[in-house]
């Protein structure tokens, strides 16, 4: 077959802010009489209809324990559950869906990896690699299991734009290096990494590869066999779905030969007091009764997604970086922390004198939603020698006018405590 | 809105750019580091006790505009007070900024520290006020360091 059709190159042309906007009742409203300007996505995206009335619906008609009833609701029950683990399957085109855990978090989903692979595999002498700009969920618990083991944790550094040197990361690998950790894209900086040029280097010494997710999924297309990383984690709560949900994605070869995590019901095949034994993946890593509504709510956020053209979503959400970029760098003693070439719609800044908390404040006033401080990210914070930053993070719903509210609301700070 | 600009006024900026007692001592009496882990506010306030006397104080350290100016502005007022005057002042002042004390109509020994009244329209800002005012607590008890989270 002769291939005649061109793709065509998608912009932000063809993005109707307008009717998306639609979808997400919270952005009807407003904060101390002025629209609310939400901006603070990198922290909580918001959820749009479809996902309430999903898990809704669910409370409403589905409502039972799963996995272990014989009756009607329980099936039902069980059907959206693994439903919404297929759905998860698709959307990072994992091989299979037992390969993908459902976790609270990516704090959990790295706590998994922890445990389960760290504990087992890390030992006295080896190294684990985090990168310079790490969350602290894929960093504290990397220091938690090296202080246990007698490990050593080595850092990939950044340069002053905010961007991993690869170059040291070579340096770092060698055949005492048991995982490499690093986040996708950087919460606090926008970065976006390159993970799977970092998943291939670190693979070339037979070193698996742990990536979080938190910030990528929001705004990029996952493909993990692209990426032929060993571990990846999402927040549902980042991606319009409800709090509590989450994937912690793993090769089935890892995920066998893991420890279990959490232990308790679900998770064992067989229990006496002499021992016991444990489900095959994904069970062995989900004890307990899950966040079913929250997890069934992340599928149907899958859906929406998958049901938007995200080619356009993401150009529209970088115009708006370029957009607000510009507005505020224009602005006397803002200064922007984070300038890697390739971002996501990430934007922090910090204003000469003037401390995050207050401008978070007067912004707030203004009815703009932005996060001020560390980002659970220090030693961002100390590379770039600021306590803090203000950081706006946009999504596909945002507006320019919104960003023009932002950059009023700047421009009042700066009248206010100047 | 008008209380954006209560909060933001020119004696708190002054403060803010200019702190008052804004030094290390060496050799203090009482020591003590104060922090917010959820916004990074880091104190140490310094101590010199003379008998029962607050001979001297001052702070180092970095925090928001209201943070800080409440440091400095705390440091002047207890210069030469009391244990028990500073911790009296103390007891004012959380229970201004948490809209306990009505510091018009009840009597106190606030003073120029009534500027800090309207923090409490900003209950997530409440903390940033009474950090300094918890750590030279601290710092008076012999406490190493405390923490508003």
């Amino acid at each position: 077959m002769i291939a005649t059709e061109q793709t065509p190159i998608k912009g932000a042309a063809g993005w109707d802010v307008e009717r998306v906007r639609e979808d997400f009742p919270v952005l009807r409203q407003t904060a101390y009489g002025k629209p609310l300007v939400y901006l603070d996505n990198a922290a909580s995206a918001q959820v749009p209809q479809i996902v309430i009335e999903r898990g809704a619906k669910y409370l409403r008609e589905e409502h039972s324990n799963i996995h272990r009833g014989v009756h009607y609701l329980s099936q039902r029950a069980t059907s959206a559950y693994e439903g919404a683990r297929e759905k998860v399957r698709r959307f990072i085109n994992a091989r299979e869906a037992r390969e993908c855990i459902f976790v609270r978090g990516c704090t959990e989903g790295v706590n998994l990896v922890m445990h389960g692979y760290g504990r087992k595999f890390v030992r006295e002498g080896d190294e684990v690699v985090v990168s310079e700009m790490e969350h602290h969920s894929n960093l504290v618990p990397w220091q938690m299991l090296c202080e246990e083991k007698g490990a050593r944790l080595r850092v990939i550094p950044m340069n002053d734009a905010g961007e991993l040197v690869l170059d040291e990361f070579d340096a770092l690998l060698n055949e005492r290096t048991r995982l490499v950790c690093v986040g996708h894209v950087s919460n606090a900086l926008g970065t976006i990494n390159p993970v799977k040029e970092i998943t291939a280097r670190a693979h070339r010494l037979g070193v698996p590869v742990m990536v979080d997710g938190a910030q990528g999924a929001p705004h990029l297309r996952i493909d993990v066999q692209d990426l032929d990383c060993d571990f990846y984690a999402i927040s549902g709560h980042k991606m319009f779905a409800p709090t509590g949900s989450g994937v912690l994605y793993g090769k089935a070869e890892w995920l066998e030969q893991m420890n279990p995590f959490i232990g308790g019901g679900s998770m064992i095949r067989t229990v006496t007091f002499e021992r016991s034994t444990y489900a095959n993946i994904p069970d062995k890593f989900e004890a307990g009764t899950p966040a079913i509504a929250s997890q069934i709510g992340l599928g149907a956020a899958i859906d929406y997604l998958t049901g938007l053209d995200r080619a356009a979503a993401q150009a529209y959400e970088q115009e708006l970086l370029a957009y607000a970029t510009e507005r505020l760098t224009a602005l006397e003693g803002v200064r922007v922390i984070g300038t890697a070439r390739e971002k996501a719609s990430v934007l922090a800044f910090v204003i000469e004198g003037m401390h995050p908390h207050d401008i978070g404040t007067i912004l707030d006033h203004e009815g703009v939603a932005v996060r001020a401080g560390h980002h659970c990210a220090q030693p961002v914070m100390k590379h770039f020698n600021v306590p803090a930053t203000t950081r706006a993070s946009f999504a596909f719903y945002n507006t320019r006018q919104e960003v023009d509210a932002l950059v009023r609301g700047v421009e009042k700070v700066i009248e206010i405590l100047g | 809105m008008s209380s954006l600009y209560e909060l933001y006024d020119e004696v708190m900026a002054d403060h803010d750019k200019r702190p008052r007692n804004f030094r290390p001592m060496e050799s203090p009496s009482g020591r003590a580091e104060g922090h917010n882990p959820v916004c990074g506010d880091n104190f140490v306030v310094y101590l010199s006790l003379d008998g029962d006397a607050i001979k001297d104080i001052s702070f180092t350290g970095e925090g928001c505009r209201i943070s800080k100016a409440a440091a400095s502005m705390m440091t002047q007022k207890l210069k030469g007070k009391s244990r028990a005057e500073a911790e009296a002042l103390f007891g004012e002042f959380h229970r201004m900024v948490l809209g306990e004390l009505d510091e018009e109509a009840t009597p106190n020994q606030l003073g120029h520290l009534k500027i800090f009244a309207s923090v409490r329209n900003f209950p997530v800002r409440v903390k940033c006020a009474s950090l300094p005012w918890h750590t030279m607590h601290a710092a008076l008890h012999g406490q190493e360091s405390t923490t508003t989270e």
